[in-house]
């Protein structure tokens, strides 16, 4: 494509290296602002560059945060007894969401998976050892909440292999048929798992 | 079911081509490197959507042409489909049934089943054990799509147990925790695999021997082994005392992907003592075998397609084939025959309706009643 102005190129080119956009989506979204108040393009450009400077990683749960410790470890409501390990942070927000969970989190940033190059130590996977080991911590229960792949069930598999000396409860989220959903158009092997996992009913 | 009309569009040696078959025995004549063995391909394809004999579906394209398309009129159980499949070079291929796009064509394979028998398949028995494994996998596949779910978590897991291995031997380091962890997923995977396998091979060896024992005319002591790691009582502990040889190789030493189904005569592998009859009859009971459990699975008779196979057996053997075909075991054959004198002799005989086609390269030059 042929730009009449450097600046605009340069513009277009950073834009569309975001995740989804194109090179005409960004020339767009440049002459949108070329077109709109100066002050928009500079509130625009702050928040970027406080949203890389300013973001931390809670110590903690790795947690995308504020301060070094982030709002959830934090808050004296939640339950630190209990542990959800999560793959990253917008799976920490669906179970947020879901307000059925009140305890810390742990998140991993990723799955085991030799094939791309991903081993345990590029997880965070010591650090949830050592919040385990961390007697003062009390930690009872570990919930491993984990996307249902292969590489998944695997990172599941090792931590548990990891924290097996160590006196925690180790539970895992339940899969099955989504509520709501016919029982005809769920997926066999999901349906298949759901009969052996099957559970006394409950009253 | 049955195959009734076939039109072909820059397919391998034919440029365009039109046929009505028989609901019975067709015959395809023609010089060697006329096209007989494209056209039986063509079957194939809208069977398995894939070529039996080339790799890459450039080869299938005419050459120099800019696409092909392959397009069957298929009679079952009182429809019609109308299939179609066509590729672009170097686009993705795509697959019609009744005018409509298949998302995925897995959907489509094992609606319309093929069974096809050639000179190529005594590889079976010469091959390395992965065309056996192959052969056996196809088949419970078809019959299981559980057994299919088991294999493709297998060799996944595997992949990924070796790639570790190797960054165990690249960085040098090594971890018991999880390697474990790949482990244990493989011995589960696996341990379902060689259940399936295991009680497979006992359904369908008397099926099997029925057809060897038709086919050879003779009683000989036939068997079919399978080998497996797992057979061992202690494979658990077996595999685990694997890994020092699993790390210095960088990869896994045992499991399921190491199965073999050893066939032996009178005692003695058929591969290293089977005389060339032995061996022809051993194969094509194997494929007969096949298309009775496929006809049964299925509830249809499979197309048969027969390659070239006259040129391999002798008199006894082909007289023996052509009893089932005249005691209708099959349903829809396809014959091909570089000698169309002989194709009149063994089938002249048979009452059924038999249609003879004439093919000089890559066109029909005549079609004909025998």
């Amino acid at each position: 494509m042929e730009y009449p102005s450097k600046l605009i190129e340069d513009a277009v080119n950073e834009i569309a290296k975001l995740p989804g956009i194109g090179k005409k989506t960004a020339l767009r979204m440049a002459l949108h602002l070329l077109r709109a108040n100066e002050e928009r393009t500079q509130l625009l450009a702050d928040s970027l560059v406080n949203l890389r400077t300013k973001t931390q990683y809670c110590t903690h749960c790795h947690n995308i945060a504020d301060a070094p410790v982030c709002a959830i470890c934090s808050s004296s409501k939640r339950d630190k007894q209990t542990v959800c390990v999560v793959e990253n942070t917008t799976d920490l927000i669906a179970i947020e969401n879901t307000s059925q969970f009140n305890g810390l989190y742990h998140v991993l940033g990723g799955v085991i998976s030799p094939l791309e190059g991903v081993s345990p130590h590029d997880l965070n996977i010591d650090s949830l050892i050592n919040r385990v080991k961390d007697l003062s911590l009390d930690i009872k229960e570990i919930i491993l909440a984990l996307s249902a792949t292969m590489e998944g069930d695997t990172t599941s598999f090792f931590i548990t292999k990891k924290l097996r000396d160590y006196p925690v409860k180790i539970t895992t989220i339940a899969r099955g048929v989504p509520i709501g959903s016919e029982l005809e158009y769920t997926d066999e092997i999901t349906l298949g798992r759901s009969i052996l996992g099957r559970k006394a009913y409950e009253h | 079911m049955w195959l009734e009309k076939i039109s072909l569009l820059n397919f391998k040696n034919y440029e365009e081509l039109e046929l009505s078959f028989s609901e019975q025995i067709n015959c395809l004549v023609g010089e060697n490197g006329s096209g007989k063995t494209n056209l039986l391909d063509a079957i194939y394809y809208l069977s398995l959507t894939k070529s039996a004999f080339s790799t890459t579906e450039a080869q299938n394209i005419r050459h120099q042409a800019p696409f092909f398309m392959v397009k069957g009129l298929i009679h079952k159980n009182d429809h019609d489909y109308q299939i179609q499949f066509s590729v672009q070079g170097g686009q993705k291929k795509v697959g019609k049934n009744n005018g409509v796009n298949y998302d995925r064509l897995s959907e489509h394979i094992g609606s319309f089943p093929v069974v096809l028998i050639t000179p190529d398949d005594t590889d079976i028995i010469k091959g390395g054990s992965e065309i056996r494994r192959k052969f056996f996998d196809g088949l419970i596949s078809q019959i299981d799509s559980v057994y299919l779910e088991n294999l493709i978590n297998y060799n996944h897991v595997l992949k990924q147990r070796n790639s570790l291995l190797k960054q165990f031997a690249e960085n040098n380091n090594y971890d018991s925790d999880l390697l474990d962890s790949y482990s244990d997923q493989l011995l589960d995977f696996g341990a379902k695999i060689y259940a399936y396998r295991k009680a497979f091979v006992s359904s369908f060896f008397p099926t099997f021997i029925a057809h060897y024992d038709n086919i050879s005319g003779q009683k000989e002591t036939v068997k079919i082994t399978h080998q497996s790691d797992f057979a061992s009582g202690n494979y658990r502990k077996d595999f685990f005392q694997t890994y020092q040889k699993d790390l210095v190789l960088q990869r896994t030493t045992k499991g399921v992907h190491k199965d073999d189904f050893d066939f032996e005569i009178n005692g003695f592998p058929v591969k290293k003592y089977g005389s060339q009859g032995q061996q022809k009859s051993f194969v094509i009971a194997l494929k007969l075998a096949q298309f009775d459990i496929m006809k049964l699975e299925k509830g249809i008779k499979p197309i048969l397609l027969l390659d070239d196979i006259f040129d391999k057996l002798d008199d006894l053997r082909i007289a023996k084939l052509v009893e089932m075909v005249a005691h209708h075991s099959f349903g829809q054959l396809f014959v091909t025959d570089a000698r169309p004198e002989r194709t009149q002799t063994i089938f002249q005989p048979i009452e059924a309706e038999k249609k003879v086609f004439v093919i000089q390269q890559g066109t029909v030059i005549d079609e004909s009643f025998m």
